[in-house]
């Protein structure tokens, strides 16, 4: 149901929705608790896992609304799932006009029933939150509607007691996933490290890999084609010498932002936040080949 | 053989006032329009001006009794105790090294109190609860807070005018918030 501050309030059944023009794309999401400054996470599941990357297929909110027919004044919406919460978000009307997905198929399928089934929000390169599941409402509105995933809950506290509000793009971030904790190289040789990157901002276009714990950074290859809001896999070559070493990688997206350290972003945010944590990962590995987390 | 007549009448009836109009979307002829009764039985989110607050009203002291029969388990006796969210306390706690943010530290609108308890709790059977209810343990909520009196009546007019605690501690986010180190290595 579209409904609200338009012109003629619309009920979708699932069948007509399929009938409406369509689109595919590939977009990563992800939780923006994912890592949440989580100091013990052993493997890469543990600190990364709450990211994927799916070709999405659906139609494009912008079509809805605009049959909808949005009125002067409105400025943002309500999104409304039909799970036992009824999980509600807020979105600013401009995003939604601009590429928000209402999608029906992952990867060539029907949404799995915990991806959403039979219909989600895809709201691509902002957190995972937002992209509201098992959709059955938008309300087009003049105002955020505060909700508490909104207030209580993906909000940061900055030192000064202030909380961050509406942080909703992804931060450029990467992590390498070979190898990485848990993993255990057999010997001294040639490895090929890699892993993925990903900015809610746009496309990825740099990735340095540093092998010495961050003295000397190395650009990596990037596997084509590289998507905007799309994960991005990288390779890099390296002849390991058998040494304890600390390898890290280190992304950087179209708009010249450069994932970050963990010193830098808690000097700019202090310590009291948690979501949208996307510091440079680091893996140590040992002279015996084991490979473990470098807890921030 | 007359209470079958009726109850014939009644669902017609009923029929009747759900019938959709037959506008449908513009470019595309599809979708319809929902019944004035259809949007209302949705329309249940509550933004901070509070519009869509339903009738009822409740207290604080109305509350309690309903927060000891089925929120307490999990949120403590007063609040404070958990084991899930707690709800209670954490005033002047949030720039501290351990910030506590409850409904009186940090939730910056009363409206979301109800709303969220309106539309997720309890947790075990959410949208059970009456709006007179809603309204009670809403207020009781505010009350263990210090934000109101016990016996200040919630209802659609004066809920939204409470003013939380913790209402100017939000700000919009600045990101992207620090630049890389000058004289970083560019390969």
């Amino acid at each position: 149901m579209i409904h609200g501050m338009v012109d003629h309030p619309l009920i979708f059944t699932m069948e007509e929705l399929k009938r409406l023009p369509s689109v595919s794309r590939i977009y990563f999401i992800e939780c923006s608790g994912n890592g949440y400054r989580r100091r013990d996470a052993a493997t890469l599941q543990e600190a990364h896992g709450l990211t994927s990357c799916s070709e999405w297929t659906g139609v494009l909110l912008s079509l809805l609304l605009r049959e909808a027919g949005v009125q002067k004044g409105a400025s943002w919406l309500v999104a409304e799932g039909s799970d036992a919460a009824k999980m509600t978000r807020s979105i600013p009307l401009k995003k939604a006009l601009d590429d928000v997905l209402v999608a029906y198929g992952q990867n060539g399928e029907a949404l799995r029933p915990e991806q959403g089934y039979p219909l989600r929000l895809v709201v691509p390169g902002w957190e995972g939150n937002i992209c509201v599941k098992w959709l059955r409402r938008i309300k087009v509105v003049d105002q955020p509607y505060m909700t508490r995933e909104e207030t209580s809950k993906y909000t940061d506290l900055m030192p000064d007691g202030k909380a961050r509000q509406f942080s909703l793009e992804m931060d450029p971030k990467s992590v390498i996933t070979f190898p990485s904790g848990g993993h255990k190289l057999p010997a001294a040789g040639f490895y090929e490290i890699t892993g993925l990157a990903w900015s809610g901002r746009g496309a990825i276009s740099k990735v340095e890999i540093s092998t010495d714990g961050g003295n000397t950074w190395r650009p990596a290859e990037l596997q084509e084609p590289v998507l905007r809001l799309a994960h991005t896999r990288f390779r890099f070559a390296w002849q390991w010498d058998g040494r304890e070493t600390i390898l890290q990688s280190r992304c950087t997206d179209e708009n010249g932002d450069v994932q970050p350290t963990l010193a830098e972003l808690v000097q700019a945010r202090g310590e009291n936040w948690g979501y949208h944590f996307n510091p440079i990962q680091s893996w140590r590995v040992a002279a015996d080949g084991s490979v473990h987390n470098v807890a921030g | 053989m007359w209470r079958g007549s009726v109850a014939v009448i009644v669902m017609v009836a009923s029929a009747c006032g759900r019938l959709p109009l037959l506008a449908q979307s513009p470019t595309y002829g599809l979708g319809r329009t929902p019944a004035a009764d259809e949007i209302k039985t949705w329309d249940s989110a509550i933004g901070p001006d509070g519009k869509e607050l339903p009738p009822g009203s409740g207290t604080a002291a109305a509350g309690r009794e309903i927060y000891a029969a089925k929120c307490a388990s999990c949120h403590g006796r007063t609040g404070k105790e958990g084991p899930y969210d707690v709800l209670v306390g954490g005033q002047g706690t949030l720039h501290s090294k351990k910030p506590l943010k409850t409904i009186g530290s940090y939730w910056p609108f009363a409206t979301t109190v109800w709303d969220y308890i309106n539309r997720a709790m309890p947790y075990d059977k959410p949208g059970t609860l009456t709006a007179d209810e809603v309204y009670a343990l809403t207020g009781y909520m505010l009350f263990l807070n210090g934000v109101i009196r016990e016996n200040d009546v919630m209802n659609a007019k004066t809920l939204p005018q409470v003013r939380m605690p913790n209402r100017h501690g939000f700000i919009p986010d600045p990101r992207p918030d620090w630049k890389p180190r000058s004289g970083a290595e560019q390969p």
